[in-house]
């Protein structure tokens, strides 16, 4: 290992920042995956696998990925939900790989809603 | 480097790993791989998440799901259902007492919402054996802003602002005590992290250092830069062994990466560290002990003044807290240190919070935060529901607080003024089943058994205290003892070298200050009126409640219950040991302790009683 020098331990920092805002909580956008059993089958994991990619290829330190269960409509999975900070939820369906790149780009990466792929902004009242 | 999208905070502090934390880290590992979840989901080790009760702990983050008491058996559901399906299990979610329904989120249970953590800035958050993770969370940064920025006066100034006290026990300033050094002659000069933690139920050194070692050698880089030293040493038990290994890779690490050693960050800075393991000797905590012990002395107390000094030359003692809190005031400025905390207590303080209430576990909170809100709003109150008596502070130095005294104020003159001290941050929380002269004589013998026994009145004075008391309790006091006792405190007091004999007689001065009424029922009713002492209460059997199940019968080891099936037993005073078995299994709770004198209390014939 070279000596560091006081801007290594800054280039350090930026590259762990991801993690750390994981671990506090921290972002900007959450994604929330429907990993039930249906969501599963219909190859929701694939879904999950694309985001993962995405976010090391974009380096996107500030994006949560989450998974949740059964959305409740399975004749619509594999699903996920996109909230932006600040903004309604937008649950997106039928997902494959590239519906799912293109989300992300589009809503997560620029905020932009995609909305031949949305079923609804906004989530079910709880309570 | 491939992101996760989830963390698994896993305490591996002692407690927890005493628990099985390290099999379960292995368990959810091989579970993950089965999921095909490895690449997914990452398990952090991390160092003590403070609440020690619930162990093993571990926090799900992003979600921030606190889950507690987990066994193996609990991984596979985990992860099936959490895990990879998002569905947070519940049941191994922490129900504060009293309530039905989970706390799901860490921030929301009352343990943690009251802590404020600068010393600790990093627990739960960091995986204590990877420097990237502590660089990450601001890690060096203070070093690096003080070597590119600061002269050495400028950083002991920061610290007198930051009106930061020593953590150890006395509560010393901090930056005059580094003014001192960087003043006194001599080259050249060292620093010393004093990590012998010996207080009886204390843990804060410990669990700093194995939740985040890093903090505390980037202090002690700071405090040699300031105060001019280039070698550094950190005194710590050998009793400590996962402290010792965090440690000592934590070392290795800042080797590797330039951050000791000669020229680091490039400023023409050189220190390093080396461990110094103790054999555990309590006196060792005290200064001058310590530097003997660290030149390979036998570890007495010298005299002071002069100045403590290692090898003859100039040296810089703070305990690992002061040390662990160094960073943060040189990054956040002394101004920030100085808003949290008492006019003249600055900052926080770790405690290690132990004894009769329900949660226990390490706590950090503002200086000046009432005893009150750390029994009750931390603590959970006390366990089985019985009533707060006495707080002990400062270990075997320190001495016990009453539960009148519960809306004092925590910072050092507050508690010296009740008759108790700071110290290192030990919190034993007592309730009405506590015999304090029973506490005071604990104390003494732990005290009789760590003197060195360098100064006769704490070697010969110690010991006599402790047997007065051990006669106190077996019922042999004396009238005319307690005067006894606080004269020979005054000649202990008066007639040690160092602040361990000096301290000796807190445990007996303030138990004798709150509770003199208990230690003269102890001499005079030869009564012991929390029922501890086993010459001064009795066992007895009560008619009303007894249904003569024989379970007390059977457990007794001397045969001395008496009693017919399905008719009230009754013990045998004469013969009862005092064992405590059928208390402990008494389906009914009809076996009570009861106060001495017997005689007032012996129940009448038991047999006649018994409804047809």
């Amino acid at each position: 290992m070279v000596k560091l020098k006081p801007e290594d331990l800054a280039s350090i920092r930026e590259r762990m920042a991801r993690t750390m805002s994981l671990r506090e909580g921290k972002a900007r956008a959450h994604v929330t995956v429907h990993l039930g059993t249906c969501g599963i089958a219909a190859g929701a994991r694939n879904v999950m696998r694309v985001l993962m990619d995405l976010l090391e290829q974009r380096d996107a330190e500030d994006i949560l990925l989450t998974t949740s269960g059964c959305a409740g409509l399975c004749s619509c999975e594999p699903m996920m939900t996109v909230e932006v900070k600040g903004q309604a939820p937008v649950k997106y369906i039928h997902l494959d790989e590239a519906k799912t790149v293109q989300i992300f780009e589009s809503h997560v990466l620029a905020g932009k809603i995609v909305q031949e792929y949305a079923l609804a902004v906004g989530s079910e009242r709880v309570g | 480097m491939k992101p996760y999208r989830m963390h698994l905070m896993l305490c591996t502090g002692t407690g927890c790993v005493s628990n099985k934390a390290f099999r379960i880290r292995q368990v959810l590992e091989e579970t993950l791989v089965r999921h095909h979840l490895q690449d997914e989901i990452a398990v952090v080790p991390t160092g003590c998440n403070g609440f020690c009760a619930q162990g093993p702990v571990m926090v799900v983050q992003p979600d921030g799901i606190f889950y507690q008491m987990l066994t193996e058996r609990d991984v596979a559901e985990l992860v099936e259902e959490h895990f990879l399906k998002g569905r947070p299990v519940r049941r191994l979610m922490f129900t504060p007492s009293g309530e039905r329904e989970p706390v799901p989120r860490m921030s929301d249970i009352g343990f943690f919402g009251k802590q404020r953590l600068v010393a600790l800035r990093n627990r739960g958050l960091i995986d204590p054996e990877k420097i990237e993770d502590y660089i990450a969370r601001d890690g060096y940064a203070a070093l690096s802003k003080i070597l590119t920025e600061l002269t050495p006066e400028q950083v002991i100034e920061e610290v007198k602002q930051s009106g930061l006290r020593g953590r150890g026990g006395a509560g010393f300033p901090a930056g005059r005590k580094w003014e001192s050094r960087r003043r006194a002659p001599g080259e050249p000069k060292y620093v010393v992290c004093n990590a012998d933690e010996g207080d009886p139920g204390a843990f804060m050194d410990r669990s700093i250092i194995e939740s985040d070692p890093h903090s505390v050698l980037e202090g002690m880089m700071i405090g040699a830069y300031a105060i001019g030293a280039g070698r550094g040493y950190v005194y710590i038990r050998h009793e400590y062994p996962l402290a010792v290994e965090r440690l000592d890779i934590a070392i290795r690490q800042a080797r590797e990466f330039g951050l000791l050693g000669t020229d680091i960050l490039g400023r023409g800075f050189d220190f390093d560290i080396e461990i110094r393991r103790g054999a555990g000797a309590f006196v060792c905590g005290e200064t001058t002990s310590l530097v003997a012990s660290i030149e390979g002395q036998p570890p007495e107390p010298r005299q002071r003044p002069p100045r403590t000094t290692l090898w003859g030359k100039p040296v810089n003692i703070n305990n690992v807290e002061t040390w662990a809190n160094v960073p943060v005031i040189l990054l956040r400025g002394a101004a920030w240190f100085a808003s949290i905390g008492t006019e003249k207590s600055k900052g926080t303080k770790v405690f290690s919070l132990v004894g009769k209430v329900r949660n226990t576990g390490l706590v950090e909170v503002p200086m000046g935060i009432t005893i009150r809100e750390v029994v009750f709003d931390i603590g959970g109150g006390l366990a089985d529901g019985k009533r707060f008596k006495a707080i002990q502070t400062g270990g075997p130095s320190g001495g016990c607080i009453p539960a009148s005294l519960q809306d004092l104020p925590i910072d050092y003159e507050q508690l010296t003024e009740a008759g108790s001290m700071m110290g290192s941050g030990g919190l034993i929380v007592m309730d009405e089943s506590d015999c304090m002269v029973d506490v005071a004589r604990y104390f003494l013998e732990f005290l009789t058994d760590e003197s060195c026994g360098k100064c006769t009145a704490c070697r010969e004075g110690v010991p006599v205290m402790y047997r007065m008391l051990a006669e106190i309790c077996e019922g042999r006091g004396n009238e005319g003892d307690l005067e006894l006792l606080e004269e020979l405190s005054q000649a202990v007091i008066d007639a040690s070298l160092c602040g361990l004999g000096k301290s000796a007689p807190n445990p007996v001065l303030s138990t004798l200050r709150y509770f003199r009424d208990e230690y003269q029922a102890h001499i005079r009713d030869r009564c012991c009126p929390a029922c501890v002492c086993k010459a001064l209460f009795h066992y007895l059997i009560d008619a009303d409640i007894c249904n003569g199940c024989g379970a007390c019968k059977k457990s007794c080891p001397h045969e001395a219950i008496e009693g017919q099936a399905k008719s009230v037993h009754r013990i045998l005073q004469d013969q009862c040991t005092k064992c405590g078995a059928c208390f402990d299994v008494c389906p009914k709770d009809a076996v009570t302790k009861n106060p001495n004198p017997i005689e007032t209390r012996e129940p009448r014939e038991v047999n006649e009683l018994v409804p047809a």
